[in-house]
């Protein structure tokens, strides 16, 4: 997609797409160059109150230890946004790639990896998530590979009814009275041409898979200290909430705005796209 | 057309038929959920015994334990053994509380069963009006206020609704106690009272979803011709809807309610760990942090089960409301 053609479709979104589009984007940027910006080191004790008010040298505040909640943020937005687009990444294409092998392949590869996927998909996804936790552990590699496996079933049934869909245009039939390859069908006849559709399953996957993490590092099983997302920021400073302090408000802001953020640029694209 | 009294009743047969085949394929589903629980729990994260005994352990001493344990025997015989404990209530020893799971999950079903049926009490009435309101206030400034509430709500953690509620309710208003512990002896005045907020927390979570899935399938039934028709008879809409629309949806309606109610089994995990409520899902969140694997895996199956009965539920709803799906 062209710059122009980028900045064109921008001004169709209506107005609650513009400030997904604008939170979205604030994020992404806080995730690459946020840290680098950071006031203070994330793990240093420099405030000597605890749950300290917005200040000039601490401007959300500090935590429970009276460490600086700015720089916490960036480093935790970072662990956030980079797990989750990971994990939403990794599910995508795994769960893209298997559809186009079970649109594709044989009747018994369809019907195999189909039945496989119907059935994880009815396992509740935190249930899921929480099995696996058990079984293998909770490091920053597991989690982001036990995110992507619980959101595979999900993006494979949907990118399976395009691929199958697809694969019965004339287009296809074509290419493959040609004679073209399967793999060149794939991947340059079928999967062109429904990348819309699936890059906003692919945000649908980003917010569920950060609402996951958020929540598993809120209970204590996800991101392992000393590193923190902005679910285990909440989770350390919950003793804060009776005073309503900013270090437990600014984390679940930071995550409520990301995750609205992105529903509503979803929200708006379609109709962006039909006109 | 009428119907002769011979293709009713055979009619009334193939709806047997057909929710029998539903329940029937779940259960199959169940059998398939409970293969990937076992295969993740058991099989795949290597030698129990092994681990339990740690790395000084001597040969002798680990072959010793998995005898014990059950683990010299292949694969499948320990599923069949496992599934079959199961269904007959017996689910193991806990490996933590040293106690059988069964005896800890009688101990605390109840909780949980408690707090979600006064839930789904609270939640289902004040999602199907507002779902009702918002559709018939179609593209007004009501509707969209509302659309764009539940819209946000669907988008927060549960983790966060709960904070947010105990921010509103217990610090600031002071109307609350923020942790639900029940007395023994309590009355039911003491009991509400100290369920009602991870009631709210829980409430708030699934009625988003179920007020949306309400006003969408209200607002389907608006575009239809007698709708139009009616209109045209110079009904006011509010009679419209009252008693043409929603007799029409009630099928769409409760489709909709027994696909939100599942929103409950994650909401659960999140809500009464956060108020330290004594229920299945805390118990299933303790199990993940002690590693307790026959206590998580009968946690994890129950939900599961819920989880497949709701959307059975949901899915013979909507062939009991549609004719056109029955009589295919």
């Amino acid at each position: 997609m062209s710059v122009g053609r980028f900045l064109r479709s921008l001004r169709g979104l209506s107005l609650a797409g513009r400030i997904g589009f604008g939170l979205v984007l604030f994020w992404v940027v806080t995730a690459l160059i946020g840290p680098m910006l950071a006031p203070h080191p994330v793990g240093a004790f420099v405030d000597r109150n605890v749950f300290g008010g917005y200040s000039s040298s601490f401007p959300l505040g500090s935590d429970y230890l009276g460490r600086d909640v700015l720089s916490r943020l960036l480093s935790g937005a970072r662990y956030t946004i980079g797990l989750g687009a990971s994990a939403a990444i990794a599910a995508c294409m795994v769960g893209t790639g298997l559809a186009l092998v079970a649109a594709l392949g044989s009747r018994w590869t369809d019907e195999l990896l189909s039945r496989f996927m119907d059935t994880l998909l009815s396992i509740p996804s935190k249930i899921l998530a929480l099995v696996l936790i058990a079984a293998f552990g909770s490091s920053l590699l597991l989690l982001m590979v036990i995110a992507a496996f619980t959101y595979v079933p999900g993006n494979y049934r949907i990118a399976r009814a395009l691929a199958v869909n697809l694969n019965q245009m004339d287009f296809v039939v074509a290419a493959r009275a040609r004679g073209e390859r399967a793999l060149h069908i794939a991947l340059s006849e079928i999967l062109p041409n429904m990348i819309h559709p699936l890059l906003a399953d692919f945000g649908l996957r980003f917010v569920f898979i950060v609402l996951l993490l958020s929540a598993l590092s809120f209970l204590g099983l996800g991101v392992q200290p000393p590193a923190a997302d902005l679910g285990s920021l909440v989770r350390e400073n919950i003793s804060g909430i009776v005073e309503g302090a900013p270090a437990i408000l600014i984390p679940a802001l930071a995550i409520a705005t990301l995750t609205v953020g992105v529903n509503m640029l979803i929200d708006a694209l379609p109709h962006a796209g039909r006109k | 057309m009428t119907a002769s009294p011979d293709a009713h009743t055979q009619g009334g047969r193939q709806l047997a038929l057909m929710i029998l085949g539903r329940i029937g394929a779940s259960v199959v589903t169940l059998i398939l959920v409970a293969l990937v629980v076992f295969a993740i729990s058991s099989l795949l994260p290597g030698d129990a015994a092994q681990e339990a005994l740690g790395q000084s352990a001597t040969p002798e001493q680990i072959a010793a334990l998995r005898q014990e344990m059950g683990l010299d025997r292949p694969a499948y015989e320990r599923f069949g053994t496992w599934a079959w404990g199961l269904i007959g209530g017996d689910a193991g020893q806990s490996l933590v509380a040293n106690m059988p799971v069964g005896d800890i999950i009688r101990e605390r079903l109840p909780n949980s069963l408690i707090l979600a049926a006064i839930t789904t009490l609270v939640a289902v009435p004040l999602a199907l009006g507002i779902g009702i309101a918002s559709a018939m206030n179609r593209d007004g400034r009501l509707d969209r206020a509302l659309n764009i509430a539940t819209l946000s709500m669907v988008a927060l953690p549960e983790f966060l609704v709960a904070t947010l509620a105990v921010l509103i309710f217990s610090v600031w208003l002071q109307w609350l106690p923020s942790i639900a512990l029940v007395p023994e002896e309590a009355g039911v005045a003491e009991l509400l009272k100290a369920l009602a907020m991870p009631v709210a927390a829980l409430a708030i979570v699934v009625m988003a979803q179920m007020a949306r899935m309400t006003r969408a399938a209200i607002i389907d039934q608006l575009d239809r011709p007698y709708v139009e028709m009616a209109v045209l008879k110079g009904l006011s809409l509010r009679r419209i809807i009252l008693t043409h629309v929603l007799p029409n949806s009630v099928g769409p309606i409760f489709n909709a309610v027994a696909l939100s109610l599942s929103y409950l089994l994650g909401g659960a995990i999140i809500v009464e760990t956060i108020f330290n409520y004594p229920g299945l899902a805390s118990l299933m969140v303790n199990a993940v942090t002690s590693r307790d694997m026959p206590l998580l895996q009968a946690c994890a199956m129950i939900f599961c089960a819920a989880y497949l009965a709701l959307m059975l539920i949901a899915d013979v709803a909507a062939i009991l409301a549609n004719p056109r799906l029955r009589n295919q």
